[in-house]
């Protein structure tokens, strides 16, 4: 088992490892996401990168490409595990996860209380419900989605120190390759899925940044 | 099916289960030990707590091919003063009503113990609110391990 | 010997009820565990005419008629035994009596059975005589060995003493004690002379330390060779059955067994719970929806408010509630609504069987064995005395367990007599199917009228729209009045405040959704609705919480009493609270028991964060103060979890919660601090188990108002999806 030097691993690496993050459901039933059709709808495709070709200017582009990989960004796969307080939220309606877990070091959950490791492995697991994965763990609080426009999510992640030091190439390869990331297009039973496909949002994240990696305003 | 050779408390036990079979129903119906308590199977009650390589998890979550060779420890096989100290003071102190809940409720106050010998309130929220008692001995939860924390000083 | 044996005398079953032997204790095979607390269903083979057995090492094992679910019976019962047998505490145990309707039915139901907190009341003369006689019959059996006068011995903590220097314990006597003739009424201790009862710190629960370790055995336990466990494809819908199955698919997994129709679904035989899950899930079955409740709870709230405009039939009425409201001041109308609600105990339904043919051995968490029992015998074809049905630990229950159809028992000799004899078989339901299948608090509202004139409450009227739990069953018959279930107005009919102008009336609906008691019953909404509008009413009147209600309690002396010292624990009048902190106060009579709590709560982003409940409680003689405290703080978490979170909405008849992700429970983060008192009183003892739940509700709604919100008129408060 794995367990603890997934926890060593999460808290090592720190917040270089919180890219684009999880879902942190505890266990939800299949009903919770088909009786939340919005968030089912919303969850669909995405636009190909190739496909804003045609928007000739520049900045208009990135903004633009920007916009269509904030569906995943702002899908609740991701924001749930980017909060702006302490609590993660679960499920597409996005509630405060059950039961209380808060942050704490390396975004790992409370060092004498729960950790996501108490429910949380390797992989999702189907027949409880718990979704999973190596990385489980939250964004640290810089990197906080929740209530903020896709704007401020696009200069936020921009920021070297508020994304873990990572230049543009550094973040290209997290939103294209990152497992955890990953896992938001593979969450397990019961959970909608982030938009289109790692790939596609990998190739709209590197034709946002090679078209100058502007943000939308707001 | 497959065999797995789970250490349990200390000893091996060969479980003959679908390798997707919760860890909870291995420990329950092929290796006979009960204390460990179904309660929801979806990670919120806290029932099954057990301690896999000395830490706390809801073995309704692990498949048993996830296991390996870790050591698990249910609520038969807690020892060390941390468990004795917790479980001596559920005693004291009259927790359990239905009692259901407590094996539960104990594996996760020993691990808040060897954490953190000195929790306050917020530690035991923290540490405890994933443990959910119907009978709501939450008062008597709470008092217990303040109670076992401070036999533990000495 | 059945329940429905005529041929029982009166004389018979008097002699029956007052009996008890003294029998020789016979280990159980698994170690010391069981004794303390956790019955091996392997061994109960101690005689059944018995309330009392003595072991060898002079252990005192008291056989409780009343299933131990954590309320605690076992340490009750114990408690009383031991208090006239002047027993050691630590020689007592306790452990389940077998089912025997003749030797442990519930004096005060006539079955033997648990519910409407009547377990220590019931018991109280009861047990104390068994106690005494079992000494007397010890003193009798001393007397004789010793060659000593009977009135020169003395009994204390468990040991016989002569001023000669003879002593014994109780083992070493048995044998001859239960030669010796037994008293015909027994002299009981007069209560300056308790030891026990009422006591703080010499009685400690008998089941603590089994429940701490992992010992304790509950039905789902239990296993045996060659057991099946067995979980049932259940509709989708309250109402529909299966039109048609295929389980051709289920025959892939391994420890899969065979898969039957049986009424409440397809049952599904497996060598273990996860093989059976596995196979659920792969059967294929056409339900047939044609008889199906398909009204959601929307549809059941406009057609329930659509009711309330109208009178129902009347329940309880004096002066003239119209004549009141056309006469002026000012009108208040509230309507508070009531979802329904599951009782959701640790451990989910379940049940085991041994049918062998002739017979059949049952263990389970029975709350009403002798119903249980004989439609076991009836579905199986066997007479009522093959079926041993024998009471274990449940974990919880809060009423789930005491079914007024007993429709578990049922299901469980159905799945039994479906495959076949021979195999024991456990019957597990998943948490899924515990919240799914019904049998919940019912869903309801109360139109709440008053008038205040002058600064006095001059008129009230309550229309209760809801379900009755009894109609249907064995209790219809015995237990309503005039075609109506009083369970759905108890406590809104008889409040403990004197208004001139009252009326009390109820729509009672069918809905196709099975509703059950829940602990604490129809107080579970009419002491949300009395309770929330009386504390409306006096502040319009401009009176307080406490002093309001005082002065409206005419001839009620044990709810001023409650009050005043829930008002003096808490302090009332003086006390000063944090900005953004504020108090409310409940007080409800149920089951015999009286209690007022006041709370004290902020709130927070989405809705109360209770910090403090005073509680103050008065029922009768306490047995187990200890006891009776625990249930308060359990009552109130119970209580104060479920008006906060708690709700089971149906979408198209549809259960839409499954697990406790979408039926919060209360967690311990959410628990209030507690501090309880127990009144002194000199009454019979009345129940505990109960009572606490009823006034924590409408406190939180009556603190809410003191800051400025209306009180919650639709519980769930918060519900569940937020924190």
């Amino acid at each position: 088992m794995r367990l603890l030097r997934n926890a060593a691993v999460a808290l090592a690496i720190g917040a270089l490892t919180a890219g684009v993050l999880a879902y942190a459901g505890g266990a939800r039933n299949a009903a919770d996401a088909a009786s939340d059709p919005a968030g089912a709808a919303a969850a669909a495709t995405l636009r190909s990168a190739t496909s804003f070709a045609s928007v000739t200017d520049k900045n208009a582009r990135a903004v633009a490409l920007f916009e269509e990989a904030g569906k995943v960004i702002q899908s609740p796969r991701c924001l749930n595990c980017h909060p702006a307080g302490e609590r993660p939220t679960q499920t597409d309606r996005m509630t405060p996860h059950q039961p209380l877990v808060v942050r704490g070091e390396g975004g790992m959950g409370a060092a004498s209380g729960l950790v996501c490791t108490t429910c949380h492995h390797d992989a999702n697991f189907d027949a409880s419900g718990t979704p999973g994965n190596p990385k489980w763990s939250l964004a640290p609080v810089e990197m906080a989605w929740q209530g903020k426009s896709l704007g401020q999510i696009c200069e936020q992640i921009k920021d070297k120190s508020r994304n873990g030091g990572r230049d543009l190439a550094a973040l290209v390869e997290h939103m294209a390759s990152d497992d955890l990331v990953g896992w938001a297009w593979n969450p397990g039973k019961g959970r909608t899925p982030a938009p289109g496909t790692q790939k596609e949002f990998g190739d709209l994240f590197k034709a946002w940044a090679e078209a100058g990696a502007a943000c939308p305003k707001g | 099916m497959a065999n797995f050779t789970l250490k349990l408390n200390g000893k091996p036990h060969v479980v003959d289960v679908d390798p997707n079979t919760p860890l909870l129903w291995a420990i329950r119906d092929n290796a006979g030990l009960t204390g460990t308590k179904y309660g929801c199977g979806v990670a919120q009650c806290g029932a099954c707590t057990v301690f896999l390589d000395g830490m706390p998890v809801r073995s309704c979550t692990l498949p048993v091919s996830a296991i390996g060779s870790s050591d698990v420890t249910t609520i038969e096989g807690l020892s060390g003063k941390e468990g004795k100290a917790v479980q001596d003071a559920w005693v004291a102190h009259d927790v359990p009503q239905c009692g259901y809940c407590q094996s539960g409720q104990i594996m996760s106050a020993a691990a808040l113990l060897q954490n953190n010998p000195t929790p306050n309130d917020r530690d035991i929220d923290l540490a405890m609110n994933g443990n959910i008692c119907r009978c709501a001995t939450y008062v008597r939860i709470r008092a217990a391990i303040h109670s076992a924390a401070k036999s533990l000083e000495g | 010997m059945t329940v429905h044996d005529s041929g029982l005398s009166r004389r018979t079953l008097l002699k029956a009820g007052a009996a008890f032997a003294i029998g020789v204790y016979i280990a159980p095979n698994n170690g010391p565990a069981r004794a303390q607390a956790a019955p091996d269903p392997k061994a109960v083979n101690i005689a059944p005419n018995t309330f009392l057995v003595i072991g060898a090492d002079d252990t005192v094992t008291v056989l409780s008629k009343h299933i131990e679910m954590g309320q605690g019976p076992f340490t009750g019962m114990a408690t009383l035994v031991a208090e006239e047998l002047d027993a050691d505490w630590a020689q007592m145990r306790a452990d389940h009596a077998p089912s025997n309707v003749v030797l442990y039915k519930n004096l005060a139901f006539g079955a033997q059975g648990t519910g409407g907190s009547t377990a220590i009341a019931n018991s109280f003369i009861q047990m104390r005589q068994v106690g005494a006689a079992a000494r007397q019959m010890f003193v009798a059996a001393a007397a004789a060995e010793w060659g000593v006068p009977a009135s020169e011995i003395t009994v204390e903590k468990g040991v016989i003493r002569h001023p000669s220097g003879k002593q014994s314990g109780f083992g070493a006597l048995a044998a001859k004690a239960m030669a010796q003739p037994m008293p015909a009424e027994p002299k009981l201790k007069d209560p300056s002379q308790f030891k026990f009862i009422g006591k703080e710190g010499v009685v400690k629960r008998l089941d603590s330390a089994a429940k701490s370790n992992g010992a304790a055995v509950y039905t789902m336990d239990i296993h045996e060779p060659d057991m099946l466990t067995v979980l049932i494809a259940r509709p989708p819908k309250f109402g529909a059955t299966v039109a048609s199955f295929d389980a051709s698919a289920a025959k892939s997994v391994q420890g899969f067994v065979d898969a039957k129709q049986v009424p409440s679904g397809v049952a599904v035989y497996a060598t273990g719970f996860w093989p059976a899950r596995t196979a659920r899930d792969l059967i294929k079955i056409t339900w047939d929806e044609s008889k199906a409740e398909k009204r959601g709870t929307g549809q059941l709230l406009n057609e329930f408010r659509a009711l309330s405009r109208q009178p129902g039939r009347m329940v309880k009425q004096q002066g003239d509630v119209d004549a009141a409201i056309a006469k002026g001041g000012k009108l208040i109308e509230a309507e508070f609504v009531f979802p329904y609600l599951a009782h959701a105990p640790m451990e989910p339904i379940n049940a085991f069987i041994h049918w062998k043919g002739d017979t059949a051995s049952s263990h389970f968490g029975s709350q009403f064995p002798t119903p249980d029992q004989a439609i076991m015998a009836q579905i199986l074809g066997i007479g009522v005395d093959k079926v041993a049905l024998k009471t274990i630990l449940a974990g919880g229950s809060f009423g789930r367990r005491a079914q007024q159809t007993s429709h578990v028992a049922a299901e469980l000799a159905h799945v039994a007599k479906a495959f076949g004899p021979g195999r024991p078989m456990k019957l597990v339901w998943t948490r899924e199917d515990d919240m799914r299948a019904g049998y919940y608090r019912p869903f309801g509202i109360h139109r709440m009228r008053g008038v205040v004139r002058d600064g006095r409450i001059e008129a009230w009227s309550d229309t209760i729209v809801g379900q009755s739990i009894m109609k249907g069953s064995a209790f219809e018959a015995v237990l309503m009045k005039d075609g109506l279930d009083p369970t759905a107005y108890e406590g809104s009919n008889d409040i403990p405040y004197d208004i001139a102008n009252f009326r009390c009336d109820l729509h009672q609906v069918d809905v196709g959704v099975p509703v059950l008691w829940w602990r604490s019953v129809g107080h579970t909404h009419t002491g949300y609705a009395v309770e929330s509008f009386i504390d409306e009413l006096l502040a319009a009147a401009g009176k307080d919480a406490v002093e309001g209600r005082l002065e409206m309690m005419k001839d009620k002396p044990r709810h001023a009493g409650v009050l005043r010292a829930v008002a003096e624990l808490s302090d009332w009048k003086n006390a000063k609270l944090e900005p953004g902190r504020a108090r409310g106060v409940a007080v409800v009579e149920s089951f015999n028991s009286f209690v007022a709590q006041v709370v004290e709560l902020s709130m927070v982003d989405d809705g109360p964060r209770v910090h403090k409940v005073w509680c103050a409680v008065d029922c009768g003689v306490a047995v187990n103060p200890d006891i009776i405290r625990a249930q308060m703080e359990g009552g109130i978490g119970f209580g104060l979890g479920h008006i906060l979170y708690a709700d089971v909405p149906l979408d198209d008849g549809h259960p839409v919660p499954g697990n406790f992700d979408t039926y919060r429970s209360l967690r311990i983060n959410e628990m209030p601090e507690v501090e309880v008192t127990v009144v002194k009183s000199s009454e019979k003892p009345t129940g505990v188990g109960e009572p606490g739940v009823p006034p924590i509700g409408p406190a939180v709604a009556n603190a809410m108002a003191k800051l400025g919100h209306v009180r919650p008129r639709q519980l769930p408060i918060v519900g569940s999806a937020s924190a």
